[in-house]
């Protein structure tokens, strides 16, 4: 906690682009949602979903991705880290490579996006008309877990492959804030390929889709079998082991730079 | 058991060698290409090499940054890359081209966290500080952040994190490089300070030969990554012939002189001897016109450039 106190210490001698920083990830974050609102001023029913029912689904990516940004969203910095030899003096410390780079620098300007994705998420549930029972409760916070899970251990993955392609640039960016992207609107929408690798590939169908789906009480326009929006976090959990692996793996290739 | 073992050592880097706009080629460098080595407790190793001999290689695969391609490595004990953590905080690493300091932190917070982070009693590292405080003065810049310290005094901070966990071996690559006189000062007798205690093993590279007179006995010598030379100083010496030279000036020009060069113009008399001087400085007791005598060592820079020149002619 030590660490956390410095950081914040060390920040704050920034006090300008920190206030800046703050600022531009509010609107960043305003952005997403005013596209669904205005998506839906041109129609009045996205894949067969009201507003108030796609806002669900809206919510719980921006809570999960948010909240996963701001717990290992850092992880992105190790590209500069490999890349210029710094994770050497990560490596000779007692702790976790992990651990470091997020305590490195806290990302407390992250925080004012999981606070606005809790609001959007808690509205959108209010205004979504849901028959709440107690497994229902207990499905939201599983989900919202998984969705956490799902999306840090994409930002695990991505990261992880700057240890074998220290050029790998914005690639790692397509599946991280394209992931959001997809995840934010009802999966019923894409077609064909797209739908099948993205969403059961990758899994980012079981993000927001399906517990969203059994949330509100509803079937699967798709005609998958009942009972998936439940066990849709579940396969969150099962998808995340690899990126630990793949980074621990990882770790192991690092090559530092020369002298 | 000895503090540093390394068997067969080795680490390979593949390259990507341009050969035109389309075409690049794969090239294996053997960067390490199978060290033996044993540091026993309390020794201070010097390793020194020429540019890109395998030095900083070697030192990363010792402190579990770089997983070696074969070969086996402990340093006290543990083997560096899977039992890192542990490892950690046994050792202390100074990285003269790179801080490990927190770039916006004062130094005195800095070294505040990694007092958390190795979780030192509080006791122990207050005691630590102190010494090193006192040692390098560093009481006039503890507040001031790390990116706007000097090199020196950067140095004289990295010193210190390294030590503060109270390690028992000290790895240094390069710790005097971009430092002016007084400084490289200051951290060579800072480093003999540590280590007169003897409980401290120190392995420290350098591409600056008076670091190695000052703190080391035993002087490894690598090139294309396997050690050319492993043994003290004197013995190097020996190897090379490299004598103590007795150089004598004159007010007058003499033509020849029994068992010396004659060089400037017959005014300087040079000899070379082995051990001990005293044989020539007596005979030239009686010699017309003598101004001054002075004895030179044989000189370190000589022999190690020699060294890696006839290692260089050697090499495939
Ligand atoms: N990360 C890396 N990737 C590829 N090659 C590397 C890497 N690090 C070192 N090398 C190569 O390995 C060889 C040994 O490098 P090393 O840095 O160990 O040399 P050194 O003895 O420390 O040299 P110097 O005195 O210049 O610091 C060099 O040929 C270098 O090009
Ligand atoms: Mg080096």
């Amino acid at each position: 906690m030590a660490l956390l106190r410095g950081q914040i210490s060390a920040q704050a001698s920034y006090r300008v682009s920190f206030a800046i920083d703050l600022g531009t990830n509010m609107v960043a974050t305003m952005l997403d949602v005013l596209t669904v609102l205005v998506l839906f001023r041109v129609t009045k029913a996205l894949g067969g979903f009201t507003l108030r029912e796609a806002m669900v689904m809206v919510g719980l990516t921006a809570l999960a991705f948010a909240a996963a940004d701001l717990t290992v969203g850092n992880i992105e910095r190790v590209k500069l880290y490999v890349n210029t030899g710094r994770l050497d003096a990560v490596l000779v410390r007692p702790l976790g490579v992990l651990p470091q780079l997020l305590l490195m620098d806290i990302p407390i300007r992250k925080a004012a996006r999981s606070v606005f994705g809790a609001t959007v998420l808690g509205v959108a549930l209010a205004s979504a008309d849901i028959d709440w029972t107690v497994a229902r409760v207990a499905l939201l916070v599983y989900a919202l877990l998984g969705g956490v899970l799902f999306f840090a251990s994409i930002f695990v993955a991505t990261a992880s492959v700057a240890f074998w392609w220290i050029e790998s640039g914005e690639i790692g960016n397509a599946f991280t804030y394209g992931g959001r992207e997809f995840t934010t609107y009802p999966i019923n929408i894409y077609s064909g390929w797209f739908r099948r690798v993205f969403a059961y590939g990758l899994g980012f169908g079981f993000v927001s889709y399906y517990p969203a789906l059994a949330l509100l009480g509803r079937t699967d326009p798709l005609g998958l079998r009942g009972g998936r929006g439940a066990r849709a976090p579940a396969v969150s959990v099962a998808i995340a082991a690899a990126p630990a692996a793949v980074w621990r793996v990882g770790v192991r290739h690092y090559r530092s730079t020369g002298s | 058991m000895s503090v540093i073992e390394a068997r067969g050592l080795r680490k390979e880097f593949t390259v990507r060698v341009k050969r035109s706009r389309l075409r690049r080629e794969k090239r294996i460098v053997h960067a390490v290409d199978g060290v033996d080595l044993t540091v026993e407790r309390g020794e201070m190793l010097g390793y020194i090499g020429p540019n890109g001999a395998g030095k900083s290689t070697t030192l990363k695969m010792m402190t579990g940054v770089l997983m070696p391609s074969a070969g086996e490595v402990r340093v006290c004990g543990y083997t560096p890359v899977p039992q890192r953590t542990k490892l950690t905080r046994r050792i202390g690493v100074v990285f003269g081209q790179r801080s490990q300091l927190w770039w916006d932190l004062p130094l005195r917070d800095s070294f505040d966290l990694l007092r958390h982070i190795f979780r030192v009693p509080a006791a122990d590292h207050a005691s630590r500080l102190r010494r090193c405080r006192s040692l390098l003065d560093l009481d006039e810049f503890l507040d001031i952040p790390v990116r706007q310290l000097s090199l020196g005094q950067r140095m004289r901070g990295e010193l210190t994190a390294a030590l503060l966990h109270g390690p028992e071996v000290l790895f240094l690559d390069e710790p005097t490089i971009g430092l002016d006189v007084v400084s490289k000062q200051a951290v060579r007798s800072f480093l003999t300070e540590v280590g007169v205690r003897g409980d401290t093993t120190l392995v420290l590279t350098t591409h600056d030969l008076a670091d190695i007179e000052r703190l080391c006995q035993r002087l490894v010598v690598i090139d294309h990554g396997r050690v050319v030379h492993d043994g003290t100083i004197d013995a190097l010496h020996a190897r090379y012939g490299s004598r103590r030279r007795v150089v004598v000036d004159l007010d007058e020009p003499v033509a020849s002189y029994s068992g010396a060069i004659v060089e400037a113009d017959g005014r300087r008399l040079v000899f070379e001897v082995d051990g001990s001087a005293a044989a020539v400085v007596a005979r030239l007791g009686g010699l017309p016109g003598l101004r001054d005598i002075a004895i030179l060592e044989p000189d370190i820079e000589d022999v190690v450039a020699r060294l890696y020149k006839t290692t260089t002619e050697d090499a495939p």
